[in-house]
């Protein structure tokens, strides 16, 4: 290491300092394996994303693998109703550590149309999300816009051990909203969710008074 | 020009004699046969030897709270289930709708599969959904709902939105995966 009389190093032109978290970080997020799970016309947009027109290869993201096991990225593309959930649960911990899931559309965010006894109204109830896209179904560009940002996200806050992912926020259940049975007329007595939720609403209460 | 099929009238005819009281209408072309439950395993196996050799479809309508009675026939009226066999014959072409009324608690008709195999997954579909029991059935198992619901979803009386099964499953955290 060439130190100069003056104290200050100098370095030669082809070498960069840097901290070994965002050398692993810019590793990662330039070679994301999605893991499509398409289950809808999200998917039909998925796969524009990673044919020619739109080249998902020019993000680093294009070698869709089939196998969770190859894969850091889910892209849930589709609406996913109760009979497949344990399918999504289990692929998801399939992936190896560092993974990272990106909700693409309505249905995958929020159930979009299909409220039905079926379709679970977001997955983000069940699996970790990172980024939702919105749309019915989004444009490639949204998705590869999606992409760049998770990139960033990356970048921004990765570390070499996954240090990320054990803060707080990160570690907390998402509330589930209330399920609303008879909208019209709130009848508890047919729910039990929202029993257990107006239950928990009258501990806290009566522990704050 | 609509496929319109050859009249039925010698098949209802035939039947009526035989098993007597059977009521029918007829509804743009089409020919619907009304059969009390305790004879419907008759008149249907009658009917596939009378050549109806395919089953096309068995489904079943709920009439709960419905306006008027189902189709304007006294004899069903009151009854909540209606079973639809849809019969086809593949060489004279003949088309018929066999409807079969049944009621609360357990609605229960004999199976079809002993005449038509393709009846298997059609009545376990009409179980899972309807929670209407095929006696004798071979296999009478859930279709297209998970294993362990306990609903029948398309009975109108349970709620759209489900009563909370979509949301019974464990979360998995960040920590947990």
């Amino acid at each position: 290491m060439a130190v100069a009389d003056s104290g200050k190093l100098h370095l030669p032109e082809n070498v960069v300092v840097s901290r070994l978290d965002e050398l692993a970080s810019w590793c990662r997020k330039n070679s994301l394996w999605p893991m499509p799970f398409a289950t809808a016309c999200c998917g039909i947009e998925l796969m524009a994303t990673g044919a020619s027109k739109h080249d998902l290869a020019r993000f680093g993201a294009e070698v869709f693998r089939f196998s969770p096991r190859q894969c850091d990225l889910m892209i849930v593309a589709g609406r996913v109703v109760m009979k497949m959930l344990p399918v999504l649960q289990r692929i998801w911990q399939q992936m190896h550590e560092p993974k990272w899931c990106i909700s693409m559309g309505a249905c995958a965010s929020t159930g979009g149309v299909f409220d039905t006894y079926a379709v679970v109204q977001g997955i983000d109830r069940v699996i970790p999300v990172d980024l939702y896209v919105p749309g019915c179904p989004p444009r490639p560009e949204q998705l590869i816009q999606a992409i760049i940002d998770l990139q960033d996200k990356i970048q921004r806050e990765g570390t070499i051990t996954g240090r990320e992912f054990d803060t707080p926020s990160r570690q907390a259940r998402k509330r589930a909203l209330v399920e609303l049975v008879d909208p019209l007329s709130l009848d508890a007595s047919r729910n039990p969710v929202l029993q257990r939720e107006l239950a928990a609403e009258a501990e806290s209460f009566a522990g704050r008074s | 020009m609509p496929f319109t099929p050859p009249p039925v009238d010698d098949v209802i005819a035939a039947m009526t004699g035989r098993f007597g009281g059977l009521e029918s209408t007829v509804f743009r072309g089409q020919t619907r046969l009304v059969v009390p439950v305790e004879a419907s395993l008759d008149v249907l196996s009658d009917l596939k030897q009378r050549g109806f050799d395919l089953l096309v479809d068995v489904t079943c309508v709920d009439y709960l709270e419905y306006r008027d009675p189902p189709m304007q026939m006294p004899s069903c009226s009151g009854r909540r289930y209606g079973l639809v066999y849809l019969l086809a014959s593949t060489t004279t072409n003949q088309r018929l709708t066999v409807r079969v009324f049944v009621d609360d608690p357990k609605p229960t008709v004999p199976s079809v599969v002993p005449l038509w195999e393709a009846a298997n997954w059609l009545e376990r579909e009409v179980w899972d959904l309807f929670g209407i029991r095929f006696e004798g059935h071979p296999d009478l198992r859930r279709l297209v709902m998970p294993e362990e619901f306990t609903a029948h979803p398309l009975r109108k009386d349970y709620p759209l939105q489900g009563r909370g099964e979509r949301h019974n499953f464990p979360v998995i955290t960040r920590h947990e995966s």
